[in-house]
């Protein structure tokens, strides 16, 4: 009874609704199903990750969350915004004013320092925070006019970081953030999602096969081979200085 | 090895967009190549083995009539080895249906035999029965002109006499390869023509029975030239010789020389630009092609595969990559090559044209093609192969990058994200930016060197026959005439204005240099004729001294005020010294000029004069003609109009051919770098615009990244291509120049308009391409891989 009441009073902060997502790839001749039917919410202000092997699906997911692939069948709604119906310019608006991303390789654009890469993305959004205030949310403030290849890989990522909720965005998708960091390096990077998710209340999904992080989130997402496995609540949560990999 | 040349056929699948591109630039330098060098080698060849198969004479004289014994005085020169006496003869011809006056030079053959010496090749029907005297043998050219056949009849007026002939044969000959009117600018094959007849029958009609005036020889390989030109003119002098001349001066071998180092000069100026442009742009696209594959460069090693190994397997893509420009490079260029020979052909004309494709013409364009793509791309896989694998597969640090100089001088502060990225890559990476530039202007000035011929052609066919020439005609006779002729034609009617000329043919000499051409005689005050100077300003003809076209002083090395001799070449063969007073600029020909009546007083011959200028009706043009033709002491007519028809028609054709094949050439080369550029710019830059698009940016935002730093490149491409283009020009300009004409420096501002936007559409073209790839970006792969 309890539960579903508080679902009742969740619906309205609800920022995904996933319902039987299904996404088929003609590989060659082959085919491949990377989702078989996944059903899954996101509400706002929580941190999730979603875990899982590769193959399972995760990134799929992410990447039609973040409006970057389409969906077989199935339904997707951001919001009040039915994704799986949107056409290519719906979803660059969508990418564009309301989701932010992050990246595993940190896609920073070289011949910008690192207030420019910021800026690259706020000069392009509705009602962005400045490029300054995000940087100084990931603590780089010192190392600002500085380009990517004067940043640790760290920093780097802190940037992408920066540059993906200068815009103010209502969700944070993360793929695989720390996956070419080291340990050290990768929980600064989880502190700064950690501050932002806290301090903006920014809904915040991130992708990882590392267990490990899973401690640091509100949920946790489990996929496996297409379908989501199960769903944890974390009672307690850690902060990234406990997590260690 | 065997999965890896797998892997080779798939890589070149997978860049057969810019495989083509580069096909296009290699086709087109080595087309250009092999065009112009096989057709060069193939005349010259063709030339010398018609010239000996027919056995050309050494030495040629003219002279007024000498008694047959006089040959064996000729044979016991020292040095001549044969000796052949000839009858020659100037008539008129009036063939029914052309209703112009024709000139046509008539040369005997012995009776029912071959002429020892500038044989005649029988190209259809045979030689003229000793037994009849009115049948002629014709020249190929002139026969076509007027569409004559075996058994066709016209009538000749050979010493005032009206002669009907039949023809029995067409023929060439290597006396009369290019055909021309000595005085005239261009050949016209329609009213000029050479005839054979029986020695017998001609020396009949020509009063010539037991004499002959003209000899044809033969010199023994060690004999020198000039002493065996005294040696003749001393004896024929007293029968009046007109000065014997070699091979040099014979006016079909001067100028098939002329040309033939014209066309020599194009032929190593031209291929030389196109093959090295497009090697340029080999070694650029190539360096840049096997960049874009450092990942699996750094894979190969990783699976134990050596440097070695890898070269090898590079080198192979490589060649795979110029293969197929090369082959069809050849191919086109031998098809071209068989084009423009036969255009040439059309003018110049051999029995047969031998088209040699000499091995190293192909050696050397494999060679150069081969050995600028791989000097490319060893540098780069030396980069790429000499980094441990593992750092390879690592993400590539990012770049290093600084603010760019725009920017640091304070104009950077309203400048968007966008096109500070276009700022500094174009900044980073000075070398390569300036390398695209040049590669693109180079493109540009190509075009611009192409269309300059055209230009050029137009510009002297402006100044020598618009604005330096206004008569509609002009009459010549066959004897020097009177003044007073003037008066005659004047009552013609039909004839509005009458101006006189005289021309005399001399030997300029200075010092060791001399040069055979004619002194023209004009009207001082001349209201139809112009001397005109670089600025196409009008020269007053000077009451005495000479005047040369500039072209001509080089030759002898003279100057203003300086003195010349003058070794008249008709009549008493007089010697003269004359006073050079002023150059004038002329474009065609090179010719001395003097005032009419000066002339005259140094000639000592009176007022006489040898043809006129004239303004005519232009409705009773074809009356006239007729007249002309009935008139005994006009030899022929020249109309204007005609002389530019067949300038371009004639004379320039095999040049406006191979401009034509150049431009497009240089478009191919145009598109074929812009397109890589693009391409290759696409390929190092996708996973940075992927992401932007990931980030929210739209296609066009993305576009304009890429886009705007390939247009801003290709605007700056472009006014370095006018000047490289111009420079180009100037050097062709200086580098073609030759007695027949120098090419003026004069580029339209049509073929910088045609040259600048030939870029722009290879750009657009380019940009639309690579637009539909940025359109066609998979987002979901670049959060994948790295680079």
């Amino acid at each position: 009874m309890t539960k579903k009441k508080t679902r009742a009073e969740d619906a309205a902060k609800i920022v995904f609704h996933v319902e039987d997502l299904t996404k088929t790839y003609q590989m060659g001749e082959v085919q491949v199903h990377a989702l078989r039917g996944a059903n899954m919410e996101l509400y706002e202000g929580e941190m999730v990750v979603l875990l899982g092997p590769s193959g399972s699906g995760k990134s799929t997911l992410l990447n039609i969350l973040g409006g970057l692939d389409t969906a077989t069948s199935g339904l997707v709604v951001y919001r009040d915004k039915n994704l799986t119906k949107a056409n290519e310019q719906e979803l660059t608006e969508y990418r564009r004013f309301h989701v932010g991303f992050v990246f595993q390789f940190y896609n920073l654009i070289s011949s910008l320092t690192a207030r420019e890469n910021v800026a690259v993305v706020t000069e392009i959004s509705k009602n962005p925070m400045s490029p300054d205030d995000a940087l100084e949310l990931v603590g780089l403030t010192e190392r600002m006019d500085h380009f990517p290849a004067q940043l640790s890989g760290g920093e780097q990522q802190r940037v992408a970081i920066a540059r993906a909720i200068s815009k103010n965005p209502q969700v944070l998708l993360c793929d695989e953030p720390t996956g070419a960091l080291d340990s050290e390096t990768g929980i600064v990077v989880l502190e700064a999602l950690e501050r932002i998710n806290r301090e903006l209340g920014t809904a915040t999904a991130i992708i990882t096969h590392n267990v490990d992080i899973a401690g640091m989130s509100d949920r946790v997402i489990h996929l496996s081979n297409g379908v989501i496995s199960e769903v944890s609540i974390n009672k307690t949560k850690k902060s990234p200085g406990e997590l260690h990999w | 090895m065997k999965t890896l040349d797998r892997k080779l056929w798939r890589d070149l699948w997978h860049m057969k967009g810019q495989v083509f591109a580069i096909t296009l630039v290699i086709m087109s330098g080595v087309a250009t190549f092999v065009m112009f060098i096989t057709t060069m080698d193939s005349l010259e060849y063709t030339r010398t083995k018609f010239y000996r198969d027919y056995n050309f004479a050494d030495a040629f004289v003219h002279l007024r009539r000498a008694p047959e014994s006089l040959i064996e005085k000729i044979k016991d020169i020292e040095g001549i080895r044969q000796a052949e006496t000839r009858v020659v003869a100037q008539v008129k011809l009036d063939i029914s249906g052309f209703n112009e006056p024709v000139n046509a030079r008539v040369i005997s053959i012995p009776d029912g035999g071959t002429p020892l010496l500038n044989g005649i090749y029988i190209r259809r029907g045979s030689l003229p029965d000793p037994a009849k005297d009115n049948e002629v043998v014709i020249s190929e050219n002139f026969a076509q002109a007027h569409n004559l056949n075996i058994g066709d009849q016209f009538a000749a007026i050979i010493s005032g006499k009206w002669k009907k002939m039949t023809i029995c044969g067409i023929a060439l000959s290597p006396e009369f390869v290019l055909m021309m009117k000595p005085e005239a600018m261009s050949p016209d094959f329609k009213r000029y023509g050479v005839l054979w007849m029986n020695r017998k029958a001609l020396s009949e009609a020509y009063d010539m029975d037991g004499a002959f005036n003209s000899v044809v020889l033969t010199l023994q390989p060690q004999a020198r030239l000039s002493d065996v030109l005294r040696a003749i003119d001393n004896v024929v002098g007293k029968y009046g010789g007109f000065g014997a001349y070699g091979r040099k001066d014979q006016i079909s071998h001067r100028l098939l020389s002329e040309e033939f180092k014209q066309l020599k000069t194009s032929s190593k100026i031209f291929p030389s630009i196109f093959i090295f442009v497009s090697a340029f742009l080999l070694n650029v696209v190539m360096s840049r092609t096997i960049n874009t594959q450092r990942e699996q460069i750094a894979a190969l090693k990783a699976f134990g595969f050596g440097n070695y190994d890898i070269g090898v397997h590079y080198a192979k893509l490589v060649v795979l990559i110029i293969t197929a420009g090369l082959i069809s490079g050849i191919g086109c260029g031998i098809w071209f090559g068989h084009i423009l020979g036969d255009i040439y052909m059309a003018v110049y004309r051999f029995p047969y044209l031998v088209y040699i494709l000499k091995p190293w013409v192909i050696i050397a364009a494999v060679f150069v093609s081969v050995f600028s793509a791989l000097a490319g791309t060893l540098h780069t896989l030396w980069r790429a192969a000499k980094q441990p694998p593992a750092e390879a597969m690592r993400p590539e640090p990012p770049a290093q990058f600084r603010v760019s100089l725009i920017e640091k001088i304070g104009l950077g502060r309203k400048i968007t994200q966008p096109s500070k990225i276009i700022m500094r890559n174009i900044e980073r990476k000075p070398i390569r930016t300036l390398l695209s530039i040049i590669g693109i202007s180079l493109a540009c000035g190509t075009m611009i060197a192409s269309g300059f011929f055209k230009d050029a052609v137009d510009y002297m066919i402006k100044v020598q026959f618009v604005l330096s020439q206004k008569e509609d005609m002009s009459v010549s006779f066959f004897d020097l005439t009177s003044r007073r002729a003037i008066y005659e034609l004047q009552q013609i009617d039909g004839v509005q204005y009458v101006e006189t000329y005289r021309i005399v043919p001399v030997k300029f000499i200075n010092g060791h240099r001399s040069y055979k051409t004619v002194i023209k005689g004009m009207d001082p005050d001349s209201r139809l004729q112009f001397l005109l100077d670089t600025n196409l300003n009008r020269v007053t003809l000077p009451s005495s001294g000479l005047m040369l076209t500039d072209h001509l002083a080089k030759i002898l090395k003279v100057r203003p005020g300086d003195k010349l001799t003058i070794e008249v070449l008709e009549g008493s063969r007089a010697t003269r010294e004359v006073t050079v007073v002023a150059l004038v600029k002329q474009y065609l020909g090179v010719t001395g000029y003097m005032d009419l009546s000066s002339l005259n007083r140094l000639m000592k011959t009176g007022d006489s004069v040898s043809g006129a200028y004239l303004v005519t009706d232009k409705n009773k043009q074809e009356k006239l003609f007729l007249d002309f033709i009935k008139t005994p002491r006009v030899s022929g007519t020249v109309v204007r109009a005609n002389e530019i028809t067949n300038f371009y028609e004639i004379q320039a054709k095999g040049m406006l051919f191979f401009t034509f094949i150049a431009t497009l050439m240089a478009c191919f080369i145009s598109f074929g770098v812009v397109y890589n550029n693009a391409r290759i710019a696409f390929s190092e830059r996708s996973r940075e615009l992927s992401s932007l698009r990931v980030l929210g940016y739209t296609r066009g935002e993305i576009s304009y990244i890429l886009l705007g730093e390939l247009a801003l490149i290709t605007f700056i491409a472009i006014p370095v291509g006018f000047v490289l283009g111009y420079w180009l020009c100037a050097y062709l300009a200086y580098a073609l120049a030759s007695d027949l004409f120098r090419v003026p420096l004069t580029i339209s501002s049509k073929t910088f308009s045609m040259a600048a936007l030939v870029v722009l559409v290879s750009a657009s073209v380019s940009g639309l391409i690579v637009r539909h790839k940025l359109d066609h970006l998979d987002l979901v792969e670049v959060l994948k891989t790295r680079e």
